[in-house]
C-alpha cells in the first residue's frame, strides 16, 4: 500500500471507531460466497442499524395504530411517535417550522409531488425548467413531462471533463423565461458535489424558485435550508440508513400554502361534502391517506442514530476511504474515473477500458463485494462520458480501509483474467 | 476463481469477448434490427444478408456490451451463417431454453455445439439477458421489424 496512505489511516483510526460502529449493522455480519459482505453500493441504499430496525420493529408491536384519527391509546401513541419524527427532521435540516416537511414515499415522489402541484399551477407555454447534465431520472422524467403537458422547454447545464457543472453556461442559459430550476446536490453517478449556493443565488435574483435533490448529499453534508435559502428540497429515507418507502419534501411554507394539493383523500382534508372540499393545513393538505407510519418513526431513528455518530465525523470517514480508494485504483491498467470534481461525497464511479461493467460487478460480487454496475439512472450522464455504463463503489460510515484492500484485489484479478 | 464463476466464464466466452468474430457491419444488409438492454445501457445491432431461398449468406453485428453478451452475439454470427431462417429459429429456440433453464440439469446439448458454454449462465438470472440479447435482436432482424429489441 502507498505511504502516505497508511499515514493517512493511522491518523483517522484514532478519532473514529468504526469496528464499534460495524456491530450496530446485524448484516455485516453475513457472508456471500462464502466471503465476508463488503457492502459498497451505499448511493443505491444504506444498511440500517439495529436501533432502526428496533424502532420500527417497536411500531408494530406495540402501539400499532392509525394515526391522526382515534382518541384510544394506541393511536395517539402511534400519532406521537409520527409527528416526533417530523420534529427530528426539521431540527436535521434546519427548516423553519415542521408545517414545512411532507412525508412521501421517497425522493422520487416529492419531485414528483412539486412537478405536478407547482409546476402545473405555475409552468405556462414558452416557459423554461432549468437542470443540469447529471440529474438522476427521477429529476429528469417529471419535468420533461410538465413541459410535454405545458409546451414548455427542458434546458440543460453542461457539465466539463471532470464532471462539474459549467457555471458560466448556467448564467447564459437562465433568462426571464425560466420559471424553475431543479439541481442535483451531489451526483449518485459521479460523487461529484454542485456549487449549489450560488446556483440559488444566481436564480433567486431572477425571482426563480430552486429545487435541491439531496438523495445522495443528505448523508453526507450537513444540510441547513435556511442557509442554503433553497424552495424545495427531497431526500429519502433509505440513504440515510433509515427504512425504504419513506421520503421528505420540504418545501418553504409561503410555496407550499400556495400549491393545490397533489393527491386527494383521507387525512389532507379539514371538511368534506360532496359539492366542496376544505383542505387540511399543511403538512397534512400533502399527505392523503394512511402514511408508511413505522417508515417515518424508522427515519427519525435513523437521524438520532447518525447525530449521535456525527454527520461531519461520518464524512471525514467517508473522505477518507474514498482518497485512499482513488489513490488504490488509479495504478489499475485502463482504469477511468468517472466523476474527478475537487468537491465529492463518498462515490467512486469507474470504467476500464477492456472490461464491461457487468462483468466487474459478477466477479467481485464472488468477492463478497457488493457495488452497483449499470447507468445509475442517468443515462444522459453516461452519453456525456461516452461509457454505456460505469462501475461504482460508494461508501458508508460502517466501511473500512481493509474493505478497500479487498475491493482493489478483486478488481486485479479481474485484470488477470480479462488482461 | 469459484467454479461458479468459472462455469459462467468459461475459455471459449473470455476469448469471443476479446476477439469477437463478425464483429462488424455490412453495408447494405437486407435485414437488421436493433436491440437495447435497459438494465446495462448495452446496445447493439444485428446485420444480416438473407438470399432468395432463405439462407442467411452474412450475419454481423456491432455494439457495445459485457463478456457474456459480446461473446454470444460472435459465437451466434459464427453459427448462423450458411445456416437457413428456419434453422436460425430453431435453435434460437434451444438456446433460450437453455439460458432459461428449461432444458433442466442434463440438457440435449448436441444441437447446440459451442452455444453450450451458456449454460452456465442459467446459475445467474440478472444475466440472462446478457446472454439474450443478442439472439432476440437476430429474431427481430428476421422478421424485419422496425421497433427496437429491449430486455426487460
Amino acid at each position: 500500500m502507498h505511504n502516505k496512505n497508511s499515514t493517512l489511516v493511522e491518523s483517522y483510526s484514532k478519532l473514529y471507531d468504526v469496528r464499534k460502529i460495524r456491530e450496530d449493522f446485524p448484516i455485516l455480519k453475513i457472508m456471500v460466497h462464502g466471503k465476508p459482505l463488503v457492502y459498497l453500493d451505499n448511493a443505491a441504499t444504506t444498511q440500517k442499524p439495529q436501533y432502526v430496525i428496533d424502532k420500527t420493529n417497536n411500531y408494530y408491536e406495540k402501539y400499532n395504530a392509525n394515526i391522526h384519527r382515534g382518541v384510544h391509546a394506541l393511536s395517539q401513541e402511534a400519532t406521537e411517535a409520527f409527528e416526533s419524527s417530523r420534529i427530528i427532521i426539521k431540527n436535521f435540516i434546519n427548516a423553519l417550522g415542521k408545517n414545512e416537511i411532507i412525508f412521501t414515499r421517497g425522493t422520487t415522489e416529492s419531485i414528483n409531488l412539486v412537478a405536478s402541484s407547482y409546476g402545473r399551477k405555475n409552468i405556462k407555454e414558452g416557459d423554461e425548467i432549468i437542470i443540469s447534465t447529471m440529474e438522476h431520472h427521477s429529476n429528469i422524467v417529471p419535468w420533461q413531462m410538465l413541459c410535454a403537458e405545458k409546451n414548455a422547454k427542458l434546458r440543460i447545464i453542461p457539465i466539463n471533463e471532470e464532471g462539474e457543472i459549467i457555471f458560466e453556461e448556467f448564467e447564459k442559459m437562465i433568462n426571464e423565461k425560466t420559471k424553475f430550476v431543479s439541481v442535483v446536490y451531489a451526483s449518485n453517478s459521479l460523487g461529484n458535489v454542485n456549487p449549489v449556493k450560488k446556483i440559488i443565488s444566481l436564480a433567486h435574483s431572477y425571482n426563480i424558485p430552486v429545487m435541491l435533490d439531496a438523495a445522495q448529499a443528505v448523508n453526507h453534508l450537513k444540510i441547513d435550508v435556511q442557509q442554503l435559502d433553497c424552495d424545495f428540497l427531497a431526500f429519502s429515507g433509505h440513504k440515510l440508513y433509515g427504512p425504504t418507502g419513506i421520503g421528505i419534501l420540504y418545501g418553504k411554507v409561503n410555496h407550499l400554502e400556495a400549491m393545490p394539493p397533489y393527491q386527494g383523500g383521507g387525512d389532507m382534508i379539514s371538511k368534506v361534502t360532496f359539492e366542496e372540499t376544505t383542505y387540511n393545513e399543511l403538512p397534512h393538505k400533502f399527505e392523503a391517506g394512511t402514511p408508511d407510519i413505522a417508515g417515518a418513526i424508522g427515519l427519525g431513528a435513523a437521524i438520532e442514530y447518525i447525530e449521535k455518530i456525527g454527520l461531519e465525523n461520518i464524512a471525514y470517514h467517508e473522505n477518507i476511504l474514498l482518497e485512499y480508494a482513488t489513490k488504490a485504483v488509479s495504478d489499475l491498467q485502463g482504469l477511468r474515473i468517472i466523476g474527478t470534481a475537487k468537491e465529492k461525497i463518498g462515490v467512486l464511479s469507474f470504467h476500464f477500458e477492456n472490461v464491461h461493467p457487468h462483468d466487474v460487478g459478477t466477479f467481485l460480487d464472488f468477492e463478497g463485494v457488493a457495488i452497483r454496475t449499470g447507468h445509475h439512472c442517468t443515462q444522459p450522464l453516461m452519453r456525456r462520458f461516452g461509457v454505456p455504463a460505469t462501475s461504482r463503489a460508494s461508501f458508508g460510515m460502517y466501511n473500512t480501509i481493509e474493505e478497500v484492500d479487498v475491493l482493489v484485489n478483486g478488481l486485479k484479478k479481474i485484470l488477470e483474467v480479462f488482461g | 476463481m469459484d467454479q461458479e464463476l468459472r462455469e459462467l466464464y468459461q475459455q471459449v466466452i473470455l476469448d469471443h469477448n476479446k476477439s469477437p468474430r463478425n464483429f462488424r457491419l455490412i453495408d447494405h444488409p437486407t435485414n437488421h434490427a436493433e436491440g437495447y438492454n435497459p438494465l446495462c445501457g448495452d446496445n447493439i445491432t444485428v446485420f444480416l444478408n438473407i438470399i432468395d431461398k432463405g439462407i442467411i449468406e452474412d450475419i454481423s453485428f456491432q455494439g457495445s456490451g459485457c463478456a457474456i453478451s459480446k461473446a454470444s452475439a460472435s459465437l451466434m454470427t459464427s453459427l448462423l451463417k450458411g445456416k437457413s431462417v428456419e434453422e436460425a429459429e430453431k435453435i434460437f429456440n434451444k438456446f433460450h431454453e437453455l439460458v432459461t433453464d428449461k432444458l433442466g440439469d442434463n440438457p440435449d446439448i448436441d444441437e447446440l455445439g459451442k452455444l453450450a458454454v451458456f449454460g452456465g449462465v442459467r446459475e445467474f438470472p440478472a444475466r440472462v439477458k446478457c446472454a439474450s440479447l443478442a439472439w432476440h435482436t437476430m429474431i427481430s432482424a428476421l422478421h424485419n421489424k422496425n421497433e427496437k429489441v429491449v430486455t426487460e
